[in-house]
């Protein structure tokens, strides 16, 4: 029985002009189509790699590992305020230029230049060249060549965005699309009290993705999250989803508010109870600047009265969730190979007032993470068995448009790729 | 010797030892103990956080005294225990196997 209204064709995904047909998962379980992945999406696309708040004063920097692009880089900002970022690379002898005791993994700080752990060579803010050890014993050099190779940067509501491909001149907010110009304004800047989680999944990083675009797995898998009595009406109940939509490669569900807060408090775990706070967020919103009617129109797109929160996927590997009581999560899917990734989880709230309210924002963190080692873990079952290639065919529901859209959007752009290559003159 | 926790939540002391500092050794704390150690430290634990409300709710983090900010982890803790007794019925996740996810940036308190 459908609760809420769906378009006239009679279903989201037809609604949208996608295949209804079954799906074959071949583009998560090939190392080959992953090559293809790494140059067609991951070197040629805008991907997140942070926020303002990491780079709060001049010379704040991090390095961000972007295996899937064959990249690291460093974020900076530059004493002008400027965030730039830099392929992490010494021009000398080729050398990570900013690493701590682990060469792979990511780090942070603050300096007024960047020293090659090598050479010496030195390198200011802005990646220029200033400092050559034993300049004399070079051949002419000119060291206005060798300053760090930079790589096109821009901020959007505070997310700092790479861009790899030197050719891709598309605007970050162009790319974005019509979901990031319906959410500007949304007050970012005021959620500055972080919770970051990150994981090794076993999985390809689509499968991810799959996982948290819809949510018609919520009542099975997440069963023994509620009390007993309500997983099973909320098993029979199922779910469906008051909105979804698509703008180019990019899409986003909206959802209704669930149990923030119940009807009944018998419907929520005792915790819950005594904290007024569970999944959805602690169940009184802060003052953000602006109520749930007043927020930007991409968010609660139907202003429907029992909306709970927006999930929007930023192709390739960016979700942003906006929950009703005013705080916001994040999702990145770092690809490693075929059929590994990294996620990274994080939450975002208003600085806590009080020791309840941070006892709140604890229940709701930890809660995300009780969830997210479910799906995790699932996963790593799901690719094995896809690996299997046992079945090659998979049907979807409407309430997996979504997932859809996501396969078909990479296929397309592999396949862009491939042809822009193949009509490339020889050099 | 003083006492770990501010005096109203003298109950706490014999488990001060779930005043640990981080999400992440929080977390591995609960899936080294039994269910029964869960279940003793939430017995206690859990009407006192109902009970004292009030008092988290006019706890200033500004300036945070040492028993408070240790009376916040013990509760941390407590939010993290709450699910394998309310929910799980066992220390880890059901069918999370060898999946870990890791806190890696959070509050100071």
């Amino acid at each position: 029985m459908a609760h809420f209204p769906k378009p006239s064709e009679g279903s989201w995904t037809e609604h949208f002009k996608i295949d209804t047909g079954p799906v074959s998962y071949a583009d998560s379980i090939s190392p080959e189509f992953y090559e293809l992945e790494r140059d067609a999406i991951f070197r040629r696309t805008w991907l997140n790699v942070g926020r303002v708040e990491q780079l709060p004063r001049k010379g704040s920097y991090f390095t961000k590992e972007l295996d899937a692009a064959r990249a690291s880089v460093v974020v900076v900002r530059g004493t002008d305020g400027e965030v730039r970022a830099f392929h992490n690379v010494c021009r000398h002898r080729g050398n990570k230029l900013v690493w701590d005791d682990y060469p792979r993994e990511e780090t942070k700080g603050t300096c007024r230049a960047f020293t090659c752990k090598y050479h010496a060579w030195r390198y200011d803010l802005e990646g220029k060249l200033i400092f050559v050890q034993q300049e004399s014993e070079f051949f002419g050099i000119d060291t206005s060549k060798y300053g760090l190779m930079q790589v096109q940067t821009e901020v959007w509501e505070g997310f700092i965005f790479v861009n790899l491909d030197p050719e891709n001149t598309t605007p970050l907010k162009t790319y974005l699309g019509k979901f990031a110009q319906g959410i500007d304004g949304y007050p970012f800047h005021k959620l500055t009290q972080v919770h970051k989680y990150r994981a090794e999944i076993g999985s390809n990083w689509k499968l991810f993705i799959d996982a948290f675009a819809e949510f018609y797995h919520a009542p099975i898998l997440h069963a023994g999250q509620y009390e007993s009595g309500e997983a099973a009406k909320i098993k029979k109940y199922g779910y469906e989803a008051l909105s979804y939509d698509i703008d180019g490669p990019h899409s986003m569900v909206s959802s209704w508010g669930g149990i923030a807060p119940p009807k009944e408090k018998a419907m929520v775990k005792p915790i819950e109870r005594v904290l007024r706070s569970g999944l959805f967020g602690p169940w009184d919103a802060p003052d953000i600047g602006m109520t749930t009617e007043e927020l930007p129109p991409a968010i609660n797109p139907t202003r429907n009265e029992v909306w709970g929160m927006d999930s929007f996927v930023f192709f390739p590997n960016f979700m942003l969730l906006i929950w009703r009581p005013n705080w916001v999560l994040t999702y990145h899917y770092w690809p490693t190979s075929y059929n590994t990734h990294i996620f990274e989880g994080t939450c975002y709230f208003v600085p806590p007032e009080n020791g309840f309210q941070r006892l709140q924002q604890e229940l709701a963190a930890v809660t995300f993470k009780e969830y997210g080692l479910q799906d995790g873990n699932t996963l790593e079952a799901t690719q094995t068995m896809l690996e299997s290639r046992t079945v090659d065919q998979f049907p979807l529901c409407d309430q997996e448009v979504l997932l859809r859209h996501l396969h078909t959007t990479t296929q397309n752009y592999v396949r862009e790729h491939q042809l822009r290559n193949a009509e490339a003159p020889v050099s | 010797m003083g006492n770990v926790f501010p005096p109203d939540f003298a109950a706490l002391e014999p488990f001060a030892d779930w005043a640990v500092r981080g999400e992440r050794a929080r977390y591995a704390k609960r899936v080294s103990s039994t269910m029964e150690e869960l279940q003793a430290f939430y017995d206690v634990a859990y009407p006192l956080l109902q009970q004292h409300t009030e008092y988290l709710e006019n706890l200033s983090l500004d300036g945070i005294s040492d028993e408070d900010k240790r009376l916040l982890w013990a509760f941390c803790a407590l939010v993290t225990v709450a699910f394998p007794v309310e929910a799980w019925g066992q220390p880890r996740v059901p069918d999370s196997g060898p999946s870990s996810i890791d806190a890696v940036v959070e509050p100071a308190v």
